[in-house]
């Protein structure tokens, strides 16, 4: 059992739902990234979700971009940011799933990003620009490092295809709670209720809803009807403001302590 | 090559094209397939695109045969195909005629488009008008600066025109912003894209609607000549113009087919925009191709003086092309392409889009090299009444 389901296992027997905050690796720095991991578990997260910044991400709004574009100033590279998690793996223990676009994956040698990933210590990739259909020349190697594929699903797929694509899922279903970029426009939490409820008839594994998640009470609203939330723009958001790495940190941790406590009301 | 048939189903040239999106688009990907391939079967739509063509477009356009180049290169004839001539004066009307008239099949009112030099925009602008379509074009501010003749024409045929800040504010950037919004009100809005790039089937489609030049250039040199020609020479951005002369011309092993990319101030000065010269494999706007990217696989900085090629990407066709050495890929510089920019207008009276200068450029070098029996054909793409101001500064004159 990898991480990411050991930790559904056991908030499905506590009764309570899963809390997955994003933040991009490198923003504002790769060690304040690896100091965040430790803290945001701490402070409630189960998942973490770790950008991996491009420089063209075509998926992501306004506070994703310009994150993404810090973090490259940066110069973080997907090489600094797999050495960076094997050195938070040492002491912490919280899943870690990379998020981010094809290109570096596929630039860096998906035989060799999958091999590199998983002695890193990664658990799973979600990966917004690879469908399915374009999947099978990274998936078998992932799967021979147990690093989970986890599969984006939006309100624009047919049922037909949930279902199929729900069925072949590994680690958790991202579904992405509404037709837009990262977070933009609000969500519509009874249109999410029907299609998660239907998403899990045919997943063997949890359904997590993010894409305008900003707030804990809107958290607490999609908690309530899903197996977990994730917390991206509004949590970078906090990152960005703040005026320094310490600020960072502890704007970051406030904001998810109380994301989680909003959840945890459900 | 006489078996030629790409893409696959899934929408691959080789290792080239596919389809990379996010899962919001692909069920629109998957409906926008279904669309076109029944217009393929559909006798109906053939003679409505043919008609919008002939009598709006105006096509065929001329194969001009240009006698004072070609006594003045002392090689090969070389003939012009003028899709300079065309309305909007460019090839990209083709295009967009197809895809708007597929977009009022799919019942769409709404459509989108990316664009670098705006010829992409301003012929998208115009079908929507003819339409009645409701128009929004994405273009980088550097590139509204450089076009601002374009950007009031696109106004005045009724589009919105959303200046686009992010990365380097040109080509690529604007089709990241066109996606954002495509994924956003994927529901009701059809995206025009300008060239035989993105996620399957637009590269096969755009291909498609620009396969006319060729097929009309085929003709008309076998009309003029009584044989094919030896070579057949377009710029190169993303390829759509070069793709829809090539195409036709594919299983004609006697052809020799010369794309020709932006080499900006030289392939080793790191300003260009020569992504199957110097370019390698990556993923970037929904299909495989070569691009321009660092080591770590972040997109680069494109350069050309013409706004039209300043892309770090090409069509995946094209990649595929010369995966297979059946066409050849070359490159000429800024300076190289305002010489045959110059000598063009100068000795035919026909003023070039930059785009179309770089394809006479590399002519000026390929037409001594062969004999004065053989045969050139060029795709002259656009004119270049949008480009004088770039011209113009370019020669250091103030107008």
């Amino acid at each position: 059992m990898n991480r990411i389901e050991s930790t559904f296992n056991k908030l499905k027997d506590q009764g309570r739902k899963a809390l997955v905050p994003f933040v991009t690796a490198g923003d504002p720095s790769l060690e304040a990234t690896a100091r965040l991991i430790p803290a945001l578990a701490e402070a409630g997260a189960d998942i973490i979700e770790l950008g991996v910044p491009f420089s063209d991400p075509m998926a992501d709004g306004p506070t994703i971009q310009a994150s993404s574009l810090r973090a490259l100033e940066q110069g973080v590279t997907l090489k600094r940011i797999l050495d960076m998690v094997a050195e938070v793996r040492k002491s912490c223990e919280v899943p870690i799933v990379l998020m981010g676009y094809f290109n570096p994956v596929f630039c860096y040698g998906v035989e060799r990003f999958a091999a590199d990933a998983g002695s890193a210590g990664v658990d799973g990739i979600l990966i917004v620009d690879l469908p399915p259909e374009e999947a099978q020349e990274i998936r078998p190697y992932l799967k021979k490092h147990q690093i989970d594929f986890i599969t984006l699903l939006a309100p624009t797929t047919p049922e037909n295809r949930q279902r199929q694509l729900a069925a072949e899922a590994e680690g958790y279903i991202y579904y992405v709670s509404m037709t837009g970029v990262t977070g933009v426009a609000t969500v519509n939490r009874d249109a999410i209720a029907d299609a998660v409820t239907s998403l899990r008839q045919h997943s063997p594994v949890p359904v997590a809803v993010g894409f305008g998640v900003n707030s804990p009470e809107t958290a607490a609203g999609i908690a309530a009807i899903s197996d977990g939330v994730v917390v991206g723009s509004a949590l970078i958001k906090k990152i960005e403001e703040a005026d320094d790495t310490e600020a960072a940190i502890a704007q970051a941790t406030t904001f998810v302590q109380a994301l989680r406590r909003g959840i945890d009301q459900v | 090559m006489n078996d030629y048939q790409f893409p696959d189903k899934a929408g691959h040239f080789g290792q080239f094209g596919g389809r990379y999106v996010a899962e919001t688009l692909m069920p629109a990907l998957a409906e926008l397939e279904e669309a076109y391939r029944k217009t393929q079967g559909d006798p109906a739509f053939q003679r409505e695109f043919d008609y919008h063509l002939r009598h709006y477009v105006g096509r065929p356009s001329p194969l001009y045969f240009a006698r004072r180049l070609t006594e003045h290169l002392g090689g090969a004839k070389i003939f012009l195909k003028r899709e300079d001539l065309n309305h909007t004066g460019a090839h990209k009307i083709n295009n967009t005629v197809g895809q708007a008239l597929l977009a009022r099949r799919m019942g769409k009112k709404k459509v989108i488009a990316e664009t670098g030099a705006g010829q992409h925009g301003v012929a998208t602008a115009t079908v929507a008008a003819l339409f009645g379509m409701e128009c929004d074009v994405f273009m980088g501010t550097e590139d509204i600066r450089r076009q601002s003749l374009n950007v009031f024409r696109m106004k005045l045929l009724g589009a919105r025109v959303h200046g686009v800040t992010s990365g380097t504010a040109t080509l690529k950037d604007a089709m990241n912003d066109a996606l954002r919004h495509w994924v956003t009100h994927v529901r009701d809005t059809f995206y025009v894209i300008g060239t035989v790039a993105g996620p399957h089937p637009y590269p096969e489609m755009v291909r498609d609607f620009q396969a006319v030049i060729g097929r009309e250039t085929r003709q008309q040199i076998l009309d003029a000549e009584k044989k094919l020609p030896d070579v057949a020479v377009a710029c190169i951005g993303g390829g759509s113009n070069a793709m829809g002369l090539f195409y036709p011309f594919i299983k004609d092993s006697s052809v020799r087919l010369v794309g020709v990319e932006a080499a900006g101030h030289g392939v080793d000065t790191g300003k260009h925009a020569a992504s199957i010269g110097a370019g390698k494999v990556g993923v970037l706007h929904g299909n495989k191709t070569f691009l321009l990217q660092s080591e770590d696989g972040q997109i680069e900085h494109a350069h050309s003086i013409s706004a039209g090629l300043d892309y770090p990407g090409v069509g995946p066709e094209h990649a595929h092309l010369s995966d297979l050495e059946r066409a050849e890929y070359v490159n000429v510089t800024d300076d190289e392409a305002l010489e045959g920019f110059k000598l063009l207008t100068s000795l035919e009276g026909i003023i070039p889009a930059l785009e179309s200068a770089h394809a006479i450029a590399h002519v000026m070098k390929l037409a001594k090299e062969l004999k004065k029996d053989q045969t050139i054909v060029v795709c002259l793409s656009g004119r270049g009444d949008k480009d004088i101001h770039t011209v113009a500064e370019a020669m250091g004159v103030n107008i």
